[in-house]
């Protein structure tokens, strides 16, 4: 069985330095080697304000990594996290299901699409200049949902 | 018909009328400008519905913090079922609030 795709987003105060960071994701790094995972993506998406206050912090720095493994090792990696005194919430994602959906949506879409314009007799792709134009469309944005309509 | 009959019959809506008589007219005149609601996702071609994306279930959470119904934001319902799960992740992460008073 090929390995599940997790997205783990965690939380750090925001008096937290560059190196704090850095060290908290070789610790986590480290976790991950050990149970034979991989770490795809890493991505810090530094301060930046929460929607309530956790632990009397107002703000806090994000730091999101995609990770291939074993679910053993999202609960090792979740056990540890909770311990952490200075990761103030994490939260632990499964993906790869998700993942798979949304590009079988996408391609399914796009084959049906191509497959009627041929059988208009167009080409399968859309030529530019054909259809409404841009601007058209934004004009016609307007009576699409936009916020509060009660 | 019976859709017309429950706006100006309604118990509730009459009394509430009655209090502004401005409130009479309008209530005639709006089922001729609303709009059809079209469920955004669809219209947009919107494949994933993402929990980090902020921007895009913002408007889906008011003030008050709850969820928008589907009657209002006329999402369908297996958009609206998507966007309730990463309404509800980004809750955990403090991107979308709980409650706001």
């Amino acid at each position: 069985m090929s390995d599940r795709q997790y997205e783990l987003v965690y939380i750090l105060p925001p008096d937290t330095t560059d190196q704090q960071v850095t060290d908290l994701h070789g610790q986590i790094e480290q976790i991950v080697a050990r149970m034979n995972g991989q770490i795809e993506k890493n991505e810090t998406w530094g301060r930046r304000r929460m929607a309530y206050e956790i632990g009397h912090h107002k703000e806090g720095v994000y730091v999101l990594d995609v990770i291939n493994g074993s679910g053993d090792l999202m609960k090792e990696l979740d056990r540890r996290l909770k311990v952490m005194d200075q990761v103030i919430r994490h939260m632990v994602v499964r993906v790869d299901e998700e993942k798979r959906v949304v590009e079988r949506t996408r391609t399914k879409r796009q084959t049906e699409s191509e497959r009627r314009r041929v059988k208009r007799g167009l080409p399968p792709q859309r030529q530019p200049g054909e259809g409404r134009s841009q601007m058209e469309a934004d004009d016609d944005s307007d009576d699409r949902f936009d916020g509060m309509e009660a | 018909m019976a859709f017309g009959q429950g706006r100006s019959g309604g118990g509730g809506r009459g009394k509430k009328g009655d209090k502004k008589s401005g409130d009479k007219e309008k209530g005639q005149r709006r089922p001729m400008f609303r709009r059809r609601k079209v469920c955004k996702f669809c219209a947009d071609k919107i494949d994933d519905i993402n929990y980090k994306d902020v921007k895009l279930l913002g408007p889906f959470v008011p003030e008050r913090g709850k969820i928008l119904p589907r009657r209002i934001s006329g999402t369908c319902a297996m958009h609206q079922r998507k966007l309730q799960v990463a309404i509800k992740r980004a809750r955990q992460i403090a991107l979308v609030p709980y409650v706001t008073d």
